[in-house]
Order: C-alpha cells, then structure tokens, then sequence
C-alpha cells in the first residue's frame, strides 16, 4: 500500500542526524569553506566514533531482512540521513572518513574474502577514507574511454595513468590508512570489458597526489589529481575476477551507481532544504505570509517563488525516496534512480540560485551561509553523471534504445 | 511504513480503467471534442465499472467497497489518459455522490445516495468556480445567508458540469457572512437558480459546463451538506484538488507517450528522431516530470486517507501537476512539430486540456 510515513524509530534517528548538521556541522560551516584544504580533525574523530553508534553515515548496501521479516529499507534511510547531514554542510559530509565510493566499488566488485580484508580497517582505530579515481584528464562523463592502464607483472599489477576527481582522494592515498579503487584496462582491445577496478593501499610508491583542486563550492572535501606512475599492486588486489569477459567487471561500477545516485540526489535535497528553511525564516522574521490555498491569481511573486521551489524540493525527494526504496525491495531501479539525480540536481541548483535573487544583498552576503549552499548545490548537477547523462540513461531506457542507438 | 507499491486491488482497479481508457475511451475522444458530445454509450460502459457506485453503501444500492483516495487517483489518471472531458464526464456523480456520503447528514444519504446507485448513469454537478480572474474558493463571493428555517444564496457560478441534467447541484458558498464555506445540496427546479448557455472553452469541449446564477434561491436549511455543522471546507477542496491533479498525470502522461511513440517512428535525416538528444531529452525530462507530479498526487492522497490536513499538499500537488501538464502537453506538441499543431493528432487537444487545470476547481473529486 502507499504509504509515505515512517516508523517512529526512524524519525528519531533522522532527528538525532539533524541534532548533528546543527550542533556539529552548522557551526564550522563557514571556516571550512573560507579555510579551503584546513581539515577539521575534531569534526572527524566525532564522526569516526559516532559512526561506531549510528552507522556509516554514507553507505549502500543491498536489502537486510528484519527480525520481522520485513525488509529493512536500509538505501531509504540512508537517504533521510544524508538529507539532514547536507542540511548541515555537503561539503563536510563529503569529507567524513569512511568508505565512500572506494568502499562501495569493494562491496560491489569485490569477492566476500576481499570485502573483509579491505573493509574491516573502517571499524577500528583512526579516522580513514576510501576513495574511487575513475575520470581521467581526457575521460569524464565517458568513463568507458580509461587510459590508465594495469600490466601483470609476475605476481604483482604495475598501474600507469592520471586520475582526476577522486573524492577524499588525497585522504584516502596520503593522510590516512585508507585506500583508493582505481579503475584501470588490462586490455585495451576488449573495451569496458577490459576495465578492472584495483585497490590501491594508502602511500603505496607509485601513487602520488599530484594536486588538489580549488572549488567553487564543496570545499571541505578534498578534491585530487592522483598520478600512477609503474604504481605496483599485489595481484590479489584486483577486485573480482582478472577474467576479461563481457559481463561484469564495468558493469559493476555501474551498479554502484545505481546505489549511490538516489543518495547522491539526497545531498542535493538537503542543501536544497537548507536555503529554503532559510528563506521560510528570513520571510516569517519580515512578516511576509506564504498562503497556501489562495487563487493562484493572488499570490505575490515571492509566494509563487517560494512555494514553486518547496514543490519542486518535495518532488525530487519523493522521487529519491523512491529509487532507494526500489533498491531496497530488491528491485532494479536503474531508470529511478537516474530520474531522482537528474531532477535533485537541477531543481536544487535553481532553487539555491532563487533563494540567493529572493534575498537580494542579504542572500548574496557572505555574512549568511545562502550564497555557499548554492555554491555547494550546483556540484549535483555535475558529480555521479552529469544532469545530461543522467537524462541520457533515462531516455535509452523508456525509448529502449541501446548505448549505440542513443549517444 | 514508506511503500510505493500500490495494493493487489488498487494495480486491478488499475489496469481495469487503463484497458477501458485506452481501448474505448481515446479512440472516442477526437469526436466528441469536435461535436461537443460524447456517446450515452460510452458513459454507460465506464458506468458498468462501478467507478462511482462502488464505493456507496450497500445499503444504498452500491457495493460498499472501501474508499480511498489514492486509489481515487489511479482511477482519475487512467480515465482522463484516456480523455480528460470524457473523464470529467463519466465521473462528475462523484461531485455529490461522495461529498455527501463523507460528509452527508442520515437524512442526506437516504434522499440522496440512491440515486447514484442505480444501473443507468446519473448525472451529477458541483458549483465551486465564479466568474472572476482572481476566484479564490476560499473567499467565495456566492454568499449563503441563513433566513428562518432557511438558506439564501445569492451569486454567479461557472464551469458547472452537467448542471442542465443534474437533479441537484452541490452549490459552495461563503457562510457566516464570509467567516466560513459551505455546501448545499440545491435542486434544480429550484426558483432563482439560472442555468446559463452552455459554456464554450478552449478544451474540454465534449463537457459540458455551464454558468449558474443564483438569485435569491431559497433552499430549506437541511440542504446545507452536513447539516448544521457544515463540512470539512478544506478537506472537501484537497479532496477535489487531489483529483484535478491525478487528472492533470493523466493527461501529462497522454502527451508523454503519444510523443514517445511518435519520435521513435517519425524519421528525419535518416533516422527516427528519438535517436536526436534534442528529442530525446526533451522526452527524459516529460518522463521525470509526470512521475514527480504523480508522487505528489499520491502523498497528498495519502494524506487525506489517512484523515489527515491535506491543504498544503493537495495545492502543491495540484499546482504542480498542473504546470508539469501543460510542460509536457507543450513538449509533446513540439516533438510532433508542425504535425503536432493539427487536429490529426491528438497532442494539440492535450494541450488546450492542460491549460485549463490552471483554472478548472470542482470539476473531479476523489
């Protein structure tokens, strides 16, 4: 049946993640932007310990059974707490040490012996990262096209390329015992199939961060340049099987995203949330009303700004919880999944733009956070499939059209 | 707990109106827009489907299936991606049926309830909408003034469907000298109610609705819906907002796959146009764009089973619909192109339909 409640517990868990954006992340919001590459260790070590309490903050995973039976909607949770988390600052939740993308290629790609030995570090000890490095100087949006490349060497892989855009890249590859999957071809003939994703330990000689990017927004999270250079990892680190074949290997990391674009589309709605929780304040203080249930005809252009924004949120959100929910139930949610990023990422970027225009030279002051969640929001419509590739898999799917009919 | 599955009997209901709407209803549609008729016959037979008995007591006649909203708005979807004026049509006895069995007094649903559940179609009409650019139906000018054992309306009413063969009308007006809103239950024959020429509007031009002038019509105080106590006002609007916008998903979807189908069968420079990203994108952003709207349909419909304040969510909802409709009927109109903007296709008669969600209220309930 069509329900759109939550269970109590998990309303107070969202609740206990709120307490968190406001009382932990709010307040060092500003600095961490302002102060770009500083890292803010306390912020960190909080989060690393309480993560032990309340779980990875940034996870996906595949459908948990209940003591009840019930599944356990373990994606559309994720959702909820990354909505609050990115309500507090999207950069900082970026940043937070824990698997990240490098752990969820491992959980995808990996066989169970490698999920344990490369994901056991994340529940003991220092704060650590995991990162993915896929997109290369000449390669974005077509992650197929990898030039980075990974040659046996007896017992041993030697990797040689540049990869670019590594989320929490040089936390996972210098500052702390994480690692980085490193998506590289073993045969460049074979094309996707040829393209095998390798954990790459932490100060492995080899990897460099060459770089590490300047923003216009998310700036809390480190953004880097890794170089591979005759970087040689052991040959069981190739995760999943070295076999070339059409079938998996690429494929997997497109599963992967397909768990971390509903989330990805939740961090949008949380800084979309932000601005406009901001907004609704900003406008209750000046006493201007927002009158839901007048003709439209009587609205004032502020309240049709307003409340076309406070749809558009709602309707990206449900479209998220959605494709979460969808993953949850064990369901494909490919098409789902890209609607929720393409729609999150678009909606939030005008929304946080509008939110800026509405409040004049307050919004564009630096003395308030306004101008920095629409900084932080417009990464949406770029990382984890650009809007247009997510429109792109969108229309290959209800046109049913393959890749090569459609491009 | 959040689900996004409809039950086994709402996906039935479902794919019952679905097949109806599209093996009867759209083939059906292009005429009666031109003669501004629809055939008794097609009436008769989305009556058999018991859309509107169905959920009326048995022991009034019905089948005493359990009501809901949502699943109102599967209904109200599947019918009008059929066609919205047949749509509004087929199910405009719900306009008095169901206010009245929700809100009706013991006396309301013995006079009036059985009438809706009979074999024949019988035709029904609510009066919400007013004559004015800015009408606000929560500041209704239609006035309703108590006068002994009796209510007085005075005002002008338009889009009124089916007033000319409704036995009663479900009149709104403004009650307490415009503190609150109410609804009456006002015959037909009754003296000072005017039922104007039926009314001609860029769509919905198989429906037909007219324009009703209330001039100091006296009604017995026992026709005001709910009796003393009145109704719900704005539950009663959330419940028709939330079927204008079901209905608005419906016609939004029509034009998405009219085009859909159209751009991977239409070829240009070699190839369909489907293939082009211009098209295809267009049509990846209607796709998002009629499920978002739909989401918002179902959580405020859900609301509203749940007995819960829907104001809010059903405005959004139809606001929202309403604008992703005529986006969409728009788009599709474009992907057509110049075919598009003859009466060939059907995408021209999607969009006059869409925009007039904009300004239809009182046209549907769930």
């Amino acid at each position: 049946m069509i329900d759109f409640e939550f269970e109590p517990q998990v309303i107070n868990q969202t609740r206990m993640y709120h307490t968190v954006a406001e009382r932990m992340m709010r307040p060092i919001s500003r600095e961490y932007d302002e102060r770009e590459h500083e890292h803010p260790w306390d912020f960190w070590r909080a989060m690393w310990t309480a993560s032990r309490n309340l779980g990875p903050a940034a996870d996906s995973g595949k459908t948990e059974q209940a003591g009840d039976g019930a599944p356990k909607l373990r994606n559309l949770y994720t959702c909820l707490s990354t909505e609050e988390l990115c309500w507090g600052d999207a950069g900082l939740y970026l940043s937070i040490p824990n698997p990240g993308l490098g752990g969820a290629a491992v959980s995808a790609a990996g066989t169970p012996e490698q999920k344990a030995r490369f994901l056991k570090r994340f529940a003991e000890g220092e704060p650590k990262w995991g990162a993915m490095a896929i997109t290369e100087p000449g390669c974005g949006s077509d992650s197929a096209a990898v030039t980075t490349t990974a040659t046996r060497d007896g017992d041993h892989w030697a990797i040689n390329g540049t990869k670019i855009f590594c989320t929490a890249g040089q936390m996972s590859a210098e500052k702390s015992e994480g690692f980085v999957v490193v998506w590289a071809t073993v045969d460049r003939s074979a094309g996707r199939a040829g393209i095998k994703p390798f954990v790459v330990e932490h100060n492995t000689p080899g990897m460099t961060v060459a770089r590490v990017e300047n923003k216009l927004g998310i700036r809390a999270s480190d953004t880097a340049m890794i170089v591979f250079d005759n970087c040689r990892v052991p040959a069981d680190h190739l995760l999943g099987s070295a076999e070339v074949k059409p079938t998996g290997g690429f494929k997997d990391v497109m599963a992967t995203f397909d768990a971390t674009r509903p989330i990805v589309a939740a961090m949008a709605i949380g800084v979309g949330r932000a601005a406009l929780d901001f907004v609704r304040d900003y406008l209750a203080e000046q006493k201007v009303p927002v009158r839901y249930g007048v003709s439209p005809r009587r609205l004032t252009a502020v309240e049709r700004d307003f409340m076309e924004m406070e749809a558009h949120l709602k309707a990206a959100r449900l479209l998220t919880w959605r494709a979460a929910w969808m993953l949850d139930m064990g369901m494909r949610n490919n098409l789902e999944a890209s609607m929720a990023k393409a729609k999150a990422g678009r909606a939030v970027t005008l929304i946080t733009q509008k939110a800026v225009e509405l409040l004049g030279p307050v919004g564009y002051s630096r003395k308030v956070l306004l101008e920095k969640w629409m900084r932080d929001a417009k990464i949406n419509d770029i990382f984890e499939g650009t809007q247009q590739i997510n429109l792109m898999i969108i229309a290959r799917r209800i046109l049913d059209y393959s890749s090569k009919e459609l491009n | 707990m959040v689900s996004f599955e409809l039950s086994e009997e709402q996906r039935m209901i479902r794919d019952t109106v679905a097949a109806f709407a599209t093996d009867e209803v759209r083939p059906a549609a292009r005429a009666a827009d031109e003669s501004g008729a629809i055939p008794a016959e097609l009436i008769a037979k989305s009556w058999d489907l018991g859309l509107v008995r169905g959920a009326l007591p048995e022991s009034a006649g019905g089948y005493g299936d359990a009501r809901s909203a949502v699943t109102g708005a599967l209904i109200f979807e599947e019918l009008a991606f059929g066609d919205l004026a047949i749509a509004m049509h087929a199910l405009a006895p719900r306009l008095i049926a169901y206010p009245v069995l929700e809100y009706g007094t013991e006396e309301q649903h013995t006079g009036i309830l059985k009438k809706f559940a009979t074999d024949q179609f019988a035709a029904g009409a609510c009066a919400i909408v007013e004559p004015r650019f800015d009408f606000d139906p929560l500041a209704m000018e239609t006035t309703a003034a108590l006068d002994g054992a009796s209510y007085v309306l005075n005002g002008a009413k338009c889009f009124v469907p089916l007033a000319a063969e409704s036995e009663t009308i479900l009149v709104c007006a403004a009650t307490d000298g415009g503190a609150g809103a109410g609804a009456f239950l006002v015959p037909r024959a009754t003296p000072g109610l005017g039922i104007g020429e039926r009314e001609r509007n860029m769509g919905l031009k198989a429906l037909a609705t007219y324009e009703v002038k209330l001039e100091n019509c006296r009604i017995d105080e026992n026709a005001r819906l709910g009796g003393a106590k009145g109704v719900n006002f704005t539950r009663l609007l959330a419940q028709h907002r939330v079927a204008l916008a079901a209905m608005a998903v419906g016609v939004a979807r029509a034009a998405y796959e009219y085009a859909k189908a159209y751009a991977r069968e239409r070829k240009a420079f070699g190839v369909p146009i489907a293939t082009k990203q211009a098209i295809a994108f267009m049509l990846a952003e209607m796709a998002i764009e009629v499920d978002a709207s739909r989401l918002l349909v179902w959580e405020a419909a859900s609301r509203l089973d749940k007995g819960e304040d829907a104001l809010k969510e059903s405005y959004q909802a139809r606001n929202y619909s309403a604008q992703a409709a005529l986006a969409v009927a728009d788009n599709a109109v474009q992907t057509l192109g110049g075919h598009g903007y003859i009466r060939e296709h059907p995408v021209e008669l999607f969009l006059r339909n869409a925009r007039g969600f904009a300004a239809f209220e009182g046209l549907a309930t769930v």
